[in-house]
């Protein structure tokens, strides 16, 4: 698969700047953030195969655990915190993203659309919890726990008064890519938002 | 003999010229290292890497000193063409600490000034003083800056020392299972050992050896001790369980129990107290008392490790307690604050401390891929100097 929301992460991240990965995976956003905008920070990353991959490549990668917080961590200390398709792996994410906010300036957060065509036709009509590609979980045994839509999220940052600098939606089928721009809930696969206070 | 074995070797000694100056005001007029090599090093001595010994450890860390040898050196896991600590890529040194037992300059060696057993009169040693030492060995082999300077516990204590003595000597810093400072119950546990050892009645105040005796009781009980902690509960349950070697619990059968993991320990303190010296391993234990790395930088780590320009890997083990990974965390999260870059991996591990030791494909592969790294970018480096 090819990660569509990392390419406009990385026009976002300005150059020489300071950033964090939350849930890093191989690092290749990180690595390539280092190579080509001399970037320079961490990734944060629990599984052990990731972290592997990671130290493959050359990359910062710390072992921790973001369900324990980052309270390890200054305020304002990164430039960018970033996490993606992991908001909804985590117990508790909004506090998470507050955390993002207090730890970074900035935030760029990635996750998953439950409210996209394929996800509300699978529940309509075969009355089970959605399985695609993108995530390939039964409900019992995923690590994906807090689902949301970009309805949901948009309500979270309007309650939580986080500012969107930017939001983008993106989508690997050719036809939900045209249609993403007029109907991005029902539409767009994932949703990258970049967020300040 | 294994394959990937550095296979034979030999230790070297070379005796440094004073005065060399310790942290404690005294001065050494002449010091003795013994020190092990493997590997080749290369033409711009860029490809240096300094392994620091723990408490019980010496130069001996690779290979074999003979064909009939039955135990390669301490840390041959990681050590060899191949393993992590790559010797065909890197040129391994490892020394015999100031002040240890293994042929430097200690307690057992001879006082110029008196002629007579250093004993208890050998001055205290720090951190600081073998990070000095093995510099000056540096500068004997020609080596201006390590590749890595690298070790565990105790080791891994002086190679963080080394990263602020001499920031521009060392190109990564690799810290296994350490801390910047000892806990109080850490402490605690290495007094009692001392005090076993010195309440030995052999042990006449440090002066056995001019006496002729050996406080080897006394050194049995503090390496078991040490043993103990070392190890972890859920290991020795492993291991031993209540699994017994002689007597029976059968009612109306007066027989006295043992249990394995009695004779194991007991066998552990007996080979221990027969190869290695009292008062090196009191001196040993103190200067892991000592050690705290922002002493002298206001108590701040973030200020102390602001004046490292190394790059740095730390691993720690999930059951290991005497040096927990909660204290490699502090390292870490003052590395991050002081923006300096850091790689780090907690392994699973039911060993306890001594997992720093024992094979663990985990930290092998992990361990592997950071020191790959770190000739890779020497050889890059290299490359891009012909190039211009």
């Amino acid at each position: 698969m090819i990660r569509q929301d990392l390419d406009i992460i990385y026009d976002w991240v300005p150059e020489q700047s300071r950033v964090l990965d939350l849930g890093c995976g191989d690092g290749t956003l990180l690595e390539r953030l280092t190579r080509e905008k001399q970037v320079s920070g961490y990734g944060l990353e629990i599984d052990p195969k990731q972290i592997q991959k990671c130290v493959e490549r050359g990359v910062n990668v710390v072992e921790q655990n973001l369900d324990n917080g980052l309270k390890n961590f200054a305020d304002h200390s990164f430039d960018t915190v970033v996490m993606t398709q992991a908001l909804q792996t985590l117990r508790f994410p909004h506090l998470v993203v507050e955390e993002m906010l207090r730890v970074g300036r900035e935030c760029i957060i990635t996750f998953p659309n439950f409210g996209q065509w394929k996800a509300r036709w699978h529940l309509a009509v075969s009355g089970r919890m959605p399985v695609s590609d993108l995530l390939p979980y039964e409900w019992y045994d995923t690590p994906n726990i807090h689902f949301c839509t970009f309805k949901d999220f948009e309500v979270l940052c309007r309650e939580h008064r986080w500012k969107i600098l930017h939001r983008q939606v993106v989508s690997e089928s050719p036809v939900s890519g045209v249609l993403k721009d007029f109907l991005p809930n029902l539409f767009g696969e994932t949703a990258i938002y970049h967020l300040t206070r | 003999m294994p394959a990937n074995s550095v296979g034979i070797v030999e230790p070297k000694s070379h005796t440094f010229p004073g005065p060399f100056k310790l942290a404690c005001g005294r001065v050494l007029d002449e010091y003795t290292l013994v020190y092990e090599t493997y590997g080749t090093l290369n033409a711009d001595k860029s490809n240096g890497v300094l392994i620091c010994h723990a408490l019980s450890g010496h130069h001996h860390a690779a290979g074999y000193h003979s064909e009939s040898d039955k135990r390669p050196g301490w840390w041959d896991h990681y050590i060899g063409p191949g393993k992590p600590i790559d010797t065909n890529k890197f040129f391994v040194v490892a020394v015999n600490n100031l002040g240890g037992c293994h042929g430097s300059t200690g307690p057992s060696s001879v006082n110029p000034q008196t002629g007579k057993p250093w004993g208890p009169d050998f001055p205290p040693l720090r951190a600081r003083d073998w990070v000095h030492s093995q510099a000056q060995l540096a500068d004997l082999l020609g080596i201006q800056q390590w590749a890595a300077v690298v070790g565990g516990s105790l080791g891994g204590m002086q190679a963080m020392r080394w990263s602020l003595e001499y920031p521009d000597r060392l190109r990564h810093c690799v810290v296994i299972a350490s801390a910047m400072k000892l806990s109080a119950q850490n402490i605690a546990f290495n007094e009692t050992a001392r005090q076993a050892i010195t309440s030995d009645p052999d042990f006449r105040d440090g002066r056995y050896l001019e006496e002729e005796t050996l406080p080897r009781h006394g050194l049995s009980v503090a390496r078991m001790i040490g043993h103990i902690t070392y190890l972890s509960d859920d290991g020795l349950g492993k291991k031993f369980g209540r699994e017994l070697r002689s007597g029976t619990f059968e009612q109306g059968v007066e027989e006295l129990v043992e249990f394995q993991v009695q004779s194991y320990l007991r066998y552990q303190g007996d080979t221990f107290s027969g190869s290695f010296d009292p008062n090196t391993y009191i001196l040993m234990t103190r200067a892991l008392d000592y050690f705290d790395l922002a002493r002298e930088y206001n108590d701040d780590p973030v200020e102390a490790f602001s004046h490292a320009r190394c790059k740095f890997m730390l691993v720690s083990f999930t059951s290991d307690w005497r040096f927990a990974p909660e204290r490699s965390r502090e390292i870490v999260d003052a590395l991050m604050h002081a923006n300096i870059p850091v790689t780090y991996a907690e392994v699973e591990s039911p060993m306890g401390h001594d997992a720093f030791l024992l094979p663990n494909e985990r930290y092998e592969k992990f361990f592997s891929a950071y020191m790959n790294n770190v000739a890779r970018e020497h050889s890059a480096e290299i490359t891009s100097g012909v190039a211009k």
